[in-house]
């Protein structure tokens, strides 16, 4: 495809956006930088801004203040044909009158490009997302998957600078979204280009990307990659998002978190704040600087290990990966123990999340 | 659905019937066309066609055809391209008073044909338009508009955006989108919309006899002077001619609309 792959750079600086007679901005001084050749996803819930965030690198909403510099130019205030940024929908927007191959040499068409050549690009791009067999089919005569895979070959085949990809997957059933998230992962790397991918799919971000952007009512929470994020996560709401985990919240003391109803080991500065626990980290059993008795309320079989859910009765719930070789069920009583290591002290973020105590259901 | 066979064979009678009630009288002037009469008697006791020979051959019938039919050309293009236009600015703008102005596009589809002939008639006469070609074609066009507003509005509202941002990001200039994309989409509806200006212009009758002068009638009004002054079964062939060509392009109309829904 591309004869000499590239990836820009896109830096977003104090990105903004205000629609006309909102209250609160929908993207609020975003600061985004996507290496060259990086798929960076963008990963928040309904409503945080990622799609708008994406719409202006694209150049389709208007930027209220802030610059968006491509490499070193400042493309903020260029028309979006302007860009050249390969654009995947969650609508596919295939051209309905066109056959597949006829969308393909689109965007060939509009540069320019000599017939032979063309020809020969649309049938390679074809060939990459294995679709060359269909190039003659109307995109009503196509699957979903088969839809958009014709239209990322679209996006790349006139080697754009970048690709900007909206929940490309978000219409698709579980098993073609695996099979199509593959094939994304396996085109960033061909292509060589940089993506920019928004999901609200944290499984989807976490298999992806290289690096992730945390979006939380239009603004950037944390940047990392997926271990990063899992791993070290700056606030409840991060953790929360990314992954299941155990979520203590209280005030810590010299080592001490005293959660109203339980005092437990972590290790962070003083202050009120949020213990995550992994439910890999926690285990059955006594073992451990913290344990809390608790009840099972349910046992998930997944397989390898069980999933196992419980109440404390000190108050709220948890989740545990239990890997034991003796099965518990839901009813049977049990201690949960772990490390004072294996938890993360983070901000209790203000907001929806923080109004969880001990008292309240972990969100999953 | 309906249970009773008894109902539901009554109610396909009573359609049939109603059908041949709105289309029989229109249909009398066929068989009268081919009459080989000079007169109106029904049935015919002879035939022939004589009277389209006339109709094609005699100065005053042909000029009026001829008026009508370039009058039609012009008005459906003008309209075509105005009211897409227009259709466009109503469907992608938003203000406060969009609502009056999507009803003024209306206007003449509502107010009363012989209303709208008055008012033409007062400010032609003050811009010296009466009798005129120009004032026949900007007549035309105001009552031809809505229909493509409506067809293009209907085209466009069932247009998903997406494709036009695509076009964009692949490249394409707003020109080229619309070239390539839009118009190719909504084309069903902008066909549909200019063949029924087409018609409306050429069946106009009520603006055309205020507009008319002696040297420039068109054929609806050379008909209806026919009809009022002489006894000339020549208007059968006449009534058959305008029957078909409206007919045909109203049945084409329909034809792209359907086309479109399953496309
Ligand atoms: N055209 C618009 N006019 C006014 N407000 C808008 C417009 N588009 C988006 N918004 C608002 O901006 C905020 C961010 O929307 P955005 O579409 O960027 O969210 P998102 O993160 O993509 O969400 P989702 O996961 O549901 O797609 C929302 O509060 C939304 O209501
Ligand atoms: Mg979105």
């Amino acid at each position: 495809m591309p004869e000499t792959p590239t990836g820009a750079s896109i830096r977003a600086e104090a990105l903004t956006k205000v629609f006309k007679g909102a209250p609160a901005p929908a993207v609020d001084a975003v600061d985004l930088h996507v290496r060259p050749g990086e798929f960076m996803t963008l990963l928040g819930p309904s409503g945080s801004g990622k799609t708008t965030t994406l719409n202006m690198i694209a150049g389709f909403e208007a930027v209220t203040s802030g610059r968006i510099l491509l490499d070193d130019t400042d493309i903020a205030r260029l028309p979006p044909h302007r860009r050249d940024l390969g654009m995947v929908f969650q609508s596919y927007a295939l051209f309905p009158h066109m056959t597949a191959a006829e969308n393909v040499a689109f965007p060939l068409r509009q540069r320019k490009v000599a017939k032979p050549e063309a020809a020969r690009r649309v049938r390679e791009a074809l060939e990459l997302v294995h679709l060359d067999a269909h190039g003659d089919r109307l995109p009503s005569q196509l699957s979903g998957g088969q839809q958009q895979r014709v239209a990322l070959a679209r996006a790349f085949v006139f080697a754009p600078r970048a690709m900007l990809l909206d929940e490309p997957l978000g219409a698709l059933d579980k098993k073609l979204r695996e099979s199509l998230q593959l094939e994304i992962a396996r085109l960033h790397s061909e292509l060589g280009i940089t993506f920019v991918f928004v999901t609200h799919d944290q499984e989807e971000a976490l298999a992806l990307s290289d690096r992730i952007a945390v979006f939380r009512d239009g603004r950037i929470e944390q940047v990392g990659t997926p271990a990063e994020l899992y791993e070290t996560p700056v606030s409840r709401f991060v953790a929360t998002f990314l992954g299941d985990s155990t979520v203590f919240s209280g005030t810590l003391r010299g080592g001490l978190l005293d959660t109203g109803s339980a005092h437990l080991r972590a290790a962070g500065p003083d202050g009120a704040c949020a213990l995550v626990v992994r439910p890999e980290r926690m285990h059955l059993g006594a073992e451990g600087e913290n344990t809390l008795s608790a009840t099972v309320t349910d046992v998930v079989y997944q397989g390898a290990f069980r999933r196992v859910l419980v109440a404390f009765d000190a108050g709220g719930t948890g989740q545990v990966r239990d890997t034991g070789t003796t099965p518990v069920q839901a009813g049977d009583r049990v201690e949960v123990g772990w490390a004072a290591e294996a938890g993360v002290v983070v901000a209790d973020t203000p907001g929806a999340a923080a109004a969880q105590s001990l008292d309240d259901p972990v969100p999953a | 659905m309906t249970g009773s066979p008894v109902l539901r064979r009554t109610l396909a009678v009573l359609g049939v019937l109603v059908g041949v009630w709105l289309v029989v009288p229109t249909l009398i002037v066929v068989p009268l066309s081919f009459s080989g009469e000079d007169s109106f008697a029904f049935p015919p006791r002879s035939w022939g066609v004589q009277h389209y020979v006339t109709f094609f051959t005699e100065q005053s019938w042909l000029t009026a055809l001829l008026v009508s039919l370039q009058l039609a050309v012009i008005v459906t293009v003008v309209a075509t391209v105005l009211g897409t236009m227009a259709a466009f600015a109503l469907a992608r703008s938003r203000f406060r008073a969009k609502g009056a102005v999507d009803g003024l596009f209306l206007a003449p589809l509502i107010v009363p044909g012989i209303v709208v002939a008055v008012a033409m008639y007062a400010a032609f006469l003050g811009w010296g338009l009466i009798g005129t070609p120009t004032g026949f074609v900007v007549a035309h066009t105001v009552l031809a508009l809505p229909f493509v507003t409506v067809n293009v509005t209907a085209a466009l509202s069932g247009f998903d955006r997406t494709l036009e941002r695509a076009a964009a990001s692949l490249g394409a200039s707003a020109w080229a989108t619309f070239r390539s994309v839009t118009l190719p989409i909504i084309r069903p509806g902008v066909l549909a919309g200019a063949l029924f200006a087409f018609v409306t212009s050429f069946d106009e009758v009520v603006v055309s006899m205020f507009l008319q002068s002696p040297n420039l009638q068109t054929l609806p009004v050379r008909m209806f002077t026919s009809v009022t002054n002489e006894v000339d079964p020549t208007i059968a062939a006449a009534s058959t001619v305008v029957l078909v060509v409206s007919t045909a392009l109203l049945g084409l109309a329909s034809v792209t609309r359907r086309n479109r829904r399953h496309a």
